[in-house]
């Protein structure tokens, strides 16, 4: 595993943007500023809106230093039903999408991610603890993972689909099709990087997805829901709560009209109880094995790191038979 | 487009003993003539008194000596008594498949496995009838259908998978494909030996050894195939095969020297493996129960839907996970559509599974039949209307008339819930949305049935079934290369073609 230098994060050294900077009491703001800047709030991603939590509930986020950056949103219960019906809505439309459509769509989240990559990489820097560098390195990754999945858009279907040589007169062929709505739970240690290689597989094929981030290094994920909302992507194709996993992942994986979930960033602890729970409904699982620490998986090696299994996870094969002869 | 189908399904048609009232006769009118009994011979088969576990390449008796019986459904006789397996054997099964995987058929090459495989196919066809009647038997099912569909489609799933076990470099580009190790395989009454090879052909050619649990109604058929594995000279181990209650197979499935479970059968029992695997690294395939959609439009070649609906849901006595069990008719064609199914239900054959013009055997349990009468009589309570032709049903035995219901409202019971008996619930729709609306009304998802004339909306059709297999102007259709299973609560993962060899592989980096 490729482990990017660590070093203690400062608001000078780190170059991250005022709208992280860091609260009262820091050593940042002790000082008397030239001119006060304007933070932002960070907010959930329900349905293409930025609404506060219906709960009115927040949690503080800190950096890798423990230095505190922000309020987040403590997603609740019903945020999450609200986020799923967002999904839900979306499904048709999205999976409707040509599929070469649908790619550029989402290579278009890269072009716009690009455009972004000194915010992210000052994000992923703080929330991290990782060296201005290094984390340059993890953003630029994530990109061009958006662009190694955008491109599967159009080909997914004759890599996995097949036309079926059956014994009797009839076409017979089998096709992939979108499962539905998959809950996915985003990996804790890779705020960015581990994120968008869990989000972009379900999505390319055209299922939507409720995600759940890292819990204690969310910041990321909110950028990149401001990066979704003003790309091609449609509303409620993409929905991202941030809060307690603890509190949303049974929710998660208890909801019947969420088809699939990827527990890739489920904690050991909650394991058993997720995929208890998800049988109910029979609902597909991505799992991460269990022999994979979640804090050591390599996200910057492609060979492990992109994998059109993590696209057909997400797949029904549809085989249609049909007769021959007049 | 169709005269193949129309061709094969015509063979399927007995010649009638009452008259359609296209005949001019009248209704349901008696014809003149009988069928003499035409019955299969049961020598070919030597049913023993008592039959033992398979595991390690030996038949042995339950750990703690327990048999149960297992009945012919059909005469309510007792077949044979066979052992019912403990936990203690279940894991004895366990450990000689773990060592056969890992000292014997996994490290042998893919060629060797290949010609075991190619060879229990050649055995399966060489003793077809004998596993025929002794299905028909076991099961209920008319030797018509395990004559010409269960057997040689067994057969041919071998023969399929054999292919694969030395080109396994060629199915997944830019990986290797490992075997997954032992498997748990659990299987249904419905077709015994077919599910038998549906399991263990694909999962013998990547490299497994498994563990096969028949269900406690029907284990012959799998008893007698490890017959057939000691005549292929297959390694000791490779198969084992434990008969016993339910609660084996669930022994079967916490164990933890399994790497992948497969289950054919109900929902219920889908959720409770499901659970069981949770937590551990164990890959599993479930495919589980169906409720289809077999939507008839109006410019539908109605005779030839008429034969694909009774195919659909009268076939094998209507105990078909995928059987078409919820007819969508359009509404400017349901009075026609009805009036040639009632006729056509007139000719169906109840009786003996032996008689080879049987069309409609026994039901393979009493619990199934109480089952079917159970929802039967919920259908008439919430208001349906009820049609069974008058057909005479032997004495004793498991017997169902094959059943037509009428005036049926999606929120009936008989519409919702698998029937698994020769039930068919008629609903009607007027626009193609509305139809589509209905077929996906439901849980399930694992088939549909398109009828209509229009290519184009056959396409359509198919993209808008939220189920994993789609006939169209066909019902019923099965191959070992097509690839099989369903949608939603109808379970996940394939069988059959390059999809069901993946349920048994672990990818990995070349």
């Amino acid at each position: 595993m490729a482990t990017p230098d660590r070093r203690k994060p400062s608001p000078a050294r780190s170059g991250r943007s005022r709208a992280i900077a860091g609260r009262a009491g820091s050593a940042a703001a002790a000082a008397v500023p030239a001119r006060l800047e304007v933070r932002k709030t960070y907010k959930l991603y329900i349905g293409g809106a930025f609404p506060r939590t219906e709960s009115g509930r927040s949690y503080l986020v800190s950096a890798a230093d423990g230095t505190p950056l922000a309020n987040a949103c403590r997603a609740s219960r019903k945020d999450l039903r609200d986020a799923v019906r967002a999904a839900r809505k979306a499904f048709p439309d999205w999976s409707g999408k040509a599929a070469m459509n649908r790619g550029q769509v989402l290579y278009r989240v890269a072009e716009l991610m690009e455009g972004r990559r000194e915010q992210f990489a000052a994000e992923v820097s703080v929330a991290e603890g990782l060296a201005p560098a290094a984390a340059r390195v993890v953003v630029d990754r994530a990109i061009d993972r958006w662009v190694w999945y955008a491109g599967w858009a159009d080909k997914i279907g004759q890599v996995l689909g097949s036309s079926n040589p059956v014994a009797a007169p009839y076409f017979n062929f089998t096709i992939p099709e979108p499962t539905g709505v998959v809950g996915v739970v985003a990996p804790e240690t890779s705020s960015l990087l581990g994120l968008v290689s869990r989000l972009a597989p379900p999505l390319v094929t055209g299922n939507t997805v409720v995600l759940i981030a890292s819990e204690r290094r969310p910041l990321p994920a909110v950028t990149l829901t401001e990066v979704l909302a003003t790309s091609d992507v449609p509303g409620g194709v993409v929905n991202v709560l941030t809060g307690r996993k603890a509190e949303l992942i049974p929710v998660l994986a208890a909801h019947s009209d969420v088809d699939a979930l990827d527990t890739w960033g489920v904690p050991d602890e909650l394991r058993l109880e997720t995929e208890q729970s998800a049988a109910e409904d029979i609902k597909r699982l991505l799992r991460r094995p269990t022999t994979v620490n979640e804090a050591r998986f390599d996200w910057l090696n492609d060979r492990i790191a992109e994998r059109p299994e993590w696209i057909a996870a997400f797949l029904e094969m549809k085989t249609v038979w049909h007769p021959i002869g007049g | 487009m169709t005269a193949m189908a129309t061709e094969t399904d015509r063979r399927m048609v007995p010649a009638v003993d009452r008259a359609p009232s296209s005949w001019g006769l009248g209704d349901g009118q008696a014809i003149p003539w009988e069928y003499a009994p035409a019955p299969e011979s049961a020598d070919i088969v030597t049913i023993k008194e008592r039959y033992g576990l398979f595991i390690d390449g030996r038949e042995v008796a339950a750990s703690d000596g327990g048999v149960f019986a297992t009945v012919n459904p059909a005469t309510e006789g007792i077949l044979a008594h066979v052992a019912k397996a403990t936990a203690a054997d279940a894991d004895k099964a366990v450990k000689a498949a773990r060592r056969a995987q890992t000292r014997r058929w996994g490290n042998l090459s893919g060629k060797e496995r290949a010609k075991y495989l190619f060879r229990i196919a050649r055995i399966l066809q060489e003793r077809s009838r004998e596993f025929a009647v002794l299905e028909s038997m076991d099961s209920g099912k008319p030797i018509k259908e395990s004559r010409d569909v269960d057997v040689p489609l067994a057969a041919a799933h071998f023969w399929y998978y054999a292919g694969w076990a030395d080109k396994l470099d060629y199915a997944f580009p830019g990986r290797v494909a490992r075997p997954l190790g032992v498997a748990a395989q659990i299987i249904p009454w419905n077709f015994p030996l077919l599910m038998l090879s549906w399991k263990i052909a694909p999962a013998l050619a990547a490299g497994n050894t498994v563990v096969l649990k028949p269900a406690s109604t029907t284990p012959l058929s799998a008893l007698l195939f490890a017959d057939v594995c000691r005549q292929a000279d297959l390694p000791p181990g490779v198969v084992n095969i434990v008969t016993g209650p339910g609660e084996i197979g669930m022994s079967l499935v916490t164990h933890p020297g399994i790497d992948k479970v497969a289950f054919t059968g109900s929902t219920e029992i889908g959720k409770r493996i499901a659970r069981g695997v949770a937590g551990t690294d164990k890959a599993l395939t479930l495919e589980l129960g169906g409720k289809a959609a077999n939507i008839v439009f109006d410019d539908a070649p109605l005779d030839q839907a008429v034969e694909g609906i009774v195919n659909g849901i009268y076939f094998n006595q209507g105990e078909v996970c995928c059987a078409g069990s919820r007819l969508l008719a359009q509404e400017s064609i349901v009075e026609p559509l009805i009036a040639k199914l009632k006729d056509r239900l007139a000719t169906i054959r109840v009786g003996d599974p032996l008689d080879k013009n049987t069309d409609v055997g026994a039901i393979n349990s009493k619990s199934q039949l109480e089952k079917i009468t159970e929802l039967v009589a919920s259908g008439v309570a919430e208001g349906a209307e009820l049609y069974q032709p008058a057909c005479e049903l032997p004495d004793r035995g498991y017997f169902f008339r094959p059943t037509l219901f009428t005036n049926v409202a999606q929120s009936h019971r008989i519409a919702r819930e698998e029937i698994f008996g020769p039930v068919l619930s008629v609903l009607t729709f007027r626009t193609p949305d509305e139809a589509v609306e209905k077929a996906n009304n439901t849980v399930y998802g694992l088939s549909a049935g398109i009828w209509t004339d229009k290519g184009s909306r056959i396409l359509e059709m198919v993209g808008k079934m939220r189920a994993g297999v789609v006939w169209a102007n066909t019902f019923n259709r099965f191959d070992p290369t097509s690839p099989f299973g369903g949608y939603k609560e109808s379970g996940f993962g394939r069988e059959g073609g390059l999809h069901g060899l993946l349920a048994y592989v672990r990818l990995e980096d070349r």
